[in-house]
């Protein structure tokens, strides 16, 4: 009878697995098979073990039947409710099945930095005809245990990340591939250093450049914390798992404006996620990932030993793939591996079927390889989302716009590659020449000039501008222009200081607050916010802004119901097609180029469109020489609406930003009003130089979100910019009316003398 | 100080009235809209860093700037001067009184207040203990420092000026500090309690009926 027993407790726990995708035992009459399993275990003894068989086979043969019709008409909430059952398996699963032996670094079980994230260096196996070879990788992925509440449910704390990014560095160093797995309802929002932004904007940048193969697999993609980990040469999905910008809960208390402490209806969370096209399917539709990992029906569970199998097949073969595509000679093992794809679901059905690669693939890399693994990941993040913005730039205009960029790549080439390089040599030759004849004139010369000054005696200093005097020219020319007055000073009455309770603050009459006193406080310095054309204007030298990619427009790449008609509506009233301006400008002779995200649109969020413009300036400052500025005015982080065509953002942004930084470009980033979420989880939090506008914000993320994650609450100031200068993420707050005086002199204090530093 | 310290009618009559009145006065002149009305209970501004503000009283505005006023503490709207709603109101007027129900913590403050003998702040400013003082604080506690007068007790910080400021007063020991050190003092508010040393017995024992019977 025991065989029996354990067929019923297999059978309870699918129907218990039904009831947590289903959420509830309505559907399908689960809760009447549930009633007669129970009036089954009561009635054990009254059954002959035929009688008793045969009524099991009727709830295995009921299960089976649902199960079937669950996976049929399986939703994308469903797959939510799968990726979070505490039966699906975990990178503690995956590290026992799939790897042939492992060493966990950086802390083990509770006894860890952050439990939430796990590091392994791990042996995988490959068998070659009849040689059995070991090769060495690094895992790294969240561990959301399987009901550990130390776990934080993969939710990984900043120093998790930096634990991640330690090891990945490590992996480099040995010249072994890391696997990155990737089980993350979101990254742990907490702002004490390094930081829940700050540490991923880490992590993207370094992986960007990362010597060594990546290959990534999601099952739970939750936005910034599955970037942390999740920027790769190859990205793999398990074909239940979800990948988002956000939980359908967040989208649905976002649309729904649920208040805190309600939840939002169910059927708006059904909505949410079915339109943030969150499956694998639909990702891999949209290009964000490379390839489905498919799993048995409703999702693998921890004890799925085909499915581990098959894992470790498909975690060997995009390796190699990725490898391959670095090597000179690989046309026949490339080949053969493309033949492997055939039959793929038969190891699914059959654990015995033969899931070797049979080919032999080194994953140790030159560094010709290298060079070429890290521009073949540049252009993969690069060519992303590339459909999911609108250009209405003609076909002629596009065929100028290419044939100046070739132009200007020729003519920036000859002046700055060849022609300053020879220069810079014949400067340094004349210099160090100068340098001997000068010294050798004045010792040849000494006595003469000595007995020269000893009778006729010489007045002290030279002649010419003296630095005071330089100075004060130089302070003239940073004055600000009086030819703008923002249009909030045109209103005959008074406003409140934040600060007048604790300061004593005076009222402020509006035409001097957002006149004369550039919406500052003159009590305590509180800054009200200001409109993005006050800056267009008052920061950069007279008529020097010229605007580039215009017409690069947001669109609704997911055709999300509400999106469309809220752009069209932004659209109208900005004139404006896009949350972020990029422009050319000029500040004190310092030419630079300038992408500045602002509130108006959309508050400042960046979808495909904005990514877009964004890494066409930091190629245009690249290819012109120029320092980079991202003056950010307002940003609410990614557009939600886009799904993970905006997620897709931050890895995309940080590689342009890389490979600027990298060029040798100077890149500064000045916050202002709010800065939060994914931009600053990426491409602005990455910055080596970064700064604030007094009385800014900066953070991950918001106040409700915290409170909700973490169930703890947090000071009115945790994102005030003061706190962030304490917590080592911005390096200095700058006063308004000091805005362009001080970008110049962060401009030419770490820049130097040709901004472009190397 | 006062010679004697009427312990029965001290005790009494704090059950009688438990209650503090606060008069609310309009900071500055403005049209006044009241948001709140009588028997209505309000609350002060909570929360870990009292970051949530308190019950909205009334909104006065001046130069169309719309300024809001908060209960800055728990109780009710005991009256309120409804003929002023939708009217223009100068600086200062009385607007309404709250009926604060007053806790052991605060009863007992207030007695002490009341029996001790209070040395005030002399200008506003920042005020700290003479560093001797302060040492001693730190070695044996306040209650074991007994002052007189022409001691120094406190250094007043002014202008980036160090001013000693001596005590004058009743001599004995230091019962209640009412300043942060380092935070700004208005004038005349108290600073330190002194109770003479004859006295503490006296004044332990009120606490501690206070304690004991007040719920």
């Amino acid at each position: 009878m025991e065989h029996i027993r354990k067929r019923l407790a297999k059978c309870e726990e699918g129907i218990r697995y039904l009831c947590q995708i289903k959420e509830g035992c309505e559907w399908g009459n689960l809760s009447g098979l549930l009633a007669k399993l129970d009036e089954l275990k009561a009635s054990f003894y009254d059954y002959s073990e035929e009688g008793f068989s045969d009524e099991v086979s009727q709830i295995e043969e009921a299960v089976a039947f649902l199960a079937e019709r669950c996976q049929e008409e399986i939703s994308p909430m469903d797959r939510v409710r799968i990726v979070r059952s505490p039966l699906r398996f975990s990178l503690k699963d995956i590290l026992e099945n799939v790897y042939e032996d492992y060493t966990e670094l950086g802390g083990e079980g509770e006894a860890n930095i952050d439990p939430a994230m796990v590091v392994a260096k791990a042996n995988i196996l490959r068998r070659v005809k009849n040689r059995v070879f070991t090769q060495q990788v690094m895992v790294i992925g969240h561990e959301k245990g399987h009901g550990e509440e130390f776990r934080n449910g993969g939710s990984t704390k900043p120093w998790g990340n930096e634990k991640a990014l330690r090891f990945m560095q490590v992996a480099e160093t040995e010249g072994i591939p890391i696997h990155s797995y990737i089980f993350t309802p979101g990254a742990y929002p907490v702002e004490e250093y390094p930081g829940a932004a700050q540490q991923i904007a880490r992590n993207l940048y370094a992986m960007a450049k990362l010597r060594v193969p990546i290959v990534s697999i999601i099952s739970e993609g939750g936005s910034g914390g599955a970037e942390a980990i999740g920027l790769a040469d190859f990205r793999l999905m398990f074909s239940h798992g979800y990948y988002s910008v956000i939980s359908p809960e967040g989208a649905a208390a976002i649309e729904g404006r649920v208040g805190e402490g309600q939840k939002a209806p169910k059927e708006l969370i059904e909505q949410c996620a079915e339109h943030l096209k969150i499956t694998a399917q639909d990702n891999l539709d949209l290009g964000t990932i490379d390839r489905i990992v498919e799993e048995p029906p409703l999702g693998a569970k921890h004890d799925d030993f085909a499915f581990f199998k098959r894992l470790r097949f498909e975690m060997m073969r995009a390796t190699d793939e990725v490898v391959l595509k670095t090597k000179s000679l690989r046309a026949f093992r490339a080949y053969e591996l493309k033949l492997k794809k055939a039959g793929d679901d038969e190891a699914l059905v059959n654990p015995d079927q033969d899931t070797n690669l049979h080919i032999d693939i080194s994953w140790e890399m030159n560094d010709d390889e290298q060079k070429r693994l890290l521009a073949l990941r540049a252009k993969k993040y690069r060519a992303m989302a590339a459909k999911a913005y609108l250009n209405d730039t003609t076909r002629f205009g596009e065929f100028c716009k290419k044939t100046s960029t070739r132009v200007a790549k020729v003519y920036y080439t000859v002046v700055y590659d060849i022609l300053k390089r020879q220069q810079k040599q014949v400067e340094k030759v004349i210099k160090e020449v100068s340098g001997e004849g000068s010294s050798f004139v004045k010792r040849l010369s000494s006595p003469f000039t000595a007995a020269y000054d000893f009778i006729i005696h010489k007045p002290e200093g030279r002649s010419g501008k003296t630095p005071a005097a330089a100075s004060r020219q130089e302070a003239l020319a940073l004055e600000f222009g009086d030819t703008y007055t923002s249009p909030l000073a045109n209103e005959d009455r008074t406003v409140t200081c934040p600060n007048s309770a604790t300061r004593g603050c005076k009222d402020l009459w509006v035409p001097d607050l957002y006149g004369e006193f550039c919406g500052v406080c003159e009590n305590c310095g509180h800054h009200f916010p200001l409109e993005y054309q006050w800056y267009l204007n008052n920061l950069f030298d007279r008529d020097s802004i010229r605007e580039f990619n215009a017409k690069i427009g947001a669109s609704n790449p997911l055709n999300h119901p509400v999106l469309r008609q809220k752009l069209q509506n932004v659209k109208n009233e900005t004139k404006r097609h896009s949350a972020i301006i990029t422009f050319q400008a000029r500040l004190l002779e310092v030419e630079l180029v300038v992408a500045m995200l602002y509130s108006d649109f959309r508050n400042g969020t960046v979808g495909a469109a904005e990514g877009e413009k964004f890494v066409q300036a930091c190629e245009l400052a690249k290819l012109q020489r120029k320092p980079l500025l991202a003056y950010v005015h307002t940003t609410g982080g990614i557009r939600i609406q886009e799904g993970t065509m905006g997620v897709i953002q931050m890895p995309k942004c940080t590689l342009a930003v890389r490979d600027y930084v990298d060029a040798g470009g100077l890149y500064i980033v000045v916050y202002d009003n709010n800065s939060y979420a994914g931009p600053v989880a990426s491409f602005l939090g990455c910055s080596h130089y970064q700064f604030a506008i007094r009385s800014s914000r900066i953070g991950f993320a918001g106040y409700r979100v915290i409170r909700d994650t973490t169930g703890q609450d947090i000071p009115p100031d945790y994102h005030s910019a003061r706190n962030a200068l304490k917590r080592g993420h911005i390096h200095g707050i700058w006063d308004r009316r000091e805005f362009r005086r001080n970008l110049h002199q962060a401009l030419m204090t770490m820049g130097g003398r040709n901004l472009y530093y190397r | 100080m006062h010679d004697e310290i009427d312990f029965d009618r001290i005790l009494s009559q704090y059950p009688a009235d438990p209650y503090e009145y606060i008069d609310i006065l309009t900071p500055h002149a403005g049209r006044l809209v009241f948001k709140t009305s009588e028997e209505q209970p309000v609350s002060g501004p909570s929360g870990e860093w009292q970051h949530v503000p308190g019950t909205l009283l009334y909104q006065l505005e001046r130069e169309r700037n719309v300024k809001p006023v908060r209960s800055v503490v728990n109780g009710v709207v005991a009256s309120l001067e409804r003929a002023l709603d939708g009217q223009f109101v100068e600086a200062g007027e009385k607007v309404m009184t709250l009926r604060h129900p007053l806790k052991k913590r605060e009863i007992i403050d207030r007695i002490l207040r009341n029996v001790l003998s209070m040395f005030l702040a002399p200008e506003r400013a920042k005020y700290f203990f003479a560093l001797d003082i302060q040492s001693r604080i730190d070695k044996h506690g306040q209650r074991s420092i007994s002052i007189k007068p022409g001691d120094e007790v406190l250094t007043m910080s002014l202008m980036k000026r160090d001013t000693p400021v001596l005590y004058q007063g009743e001599p004995g020991i230091i019962h209640s500090v009412y300043f942060t050190p380092g935070a700004t003092v208005d004038q005349d508010q108290p600073l330190i309690g002194i109770c003479p040393e004859d006295k503490l017995p006296l004044i332990q024992k009120i606490i501690a009926r206070v304690k004991s019977e007040w719920e």
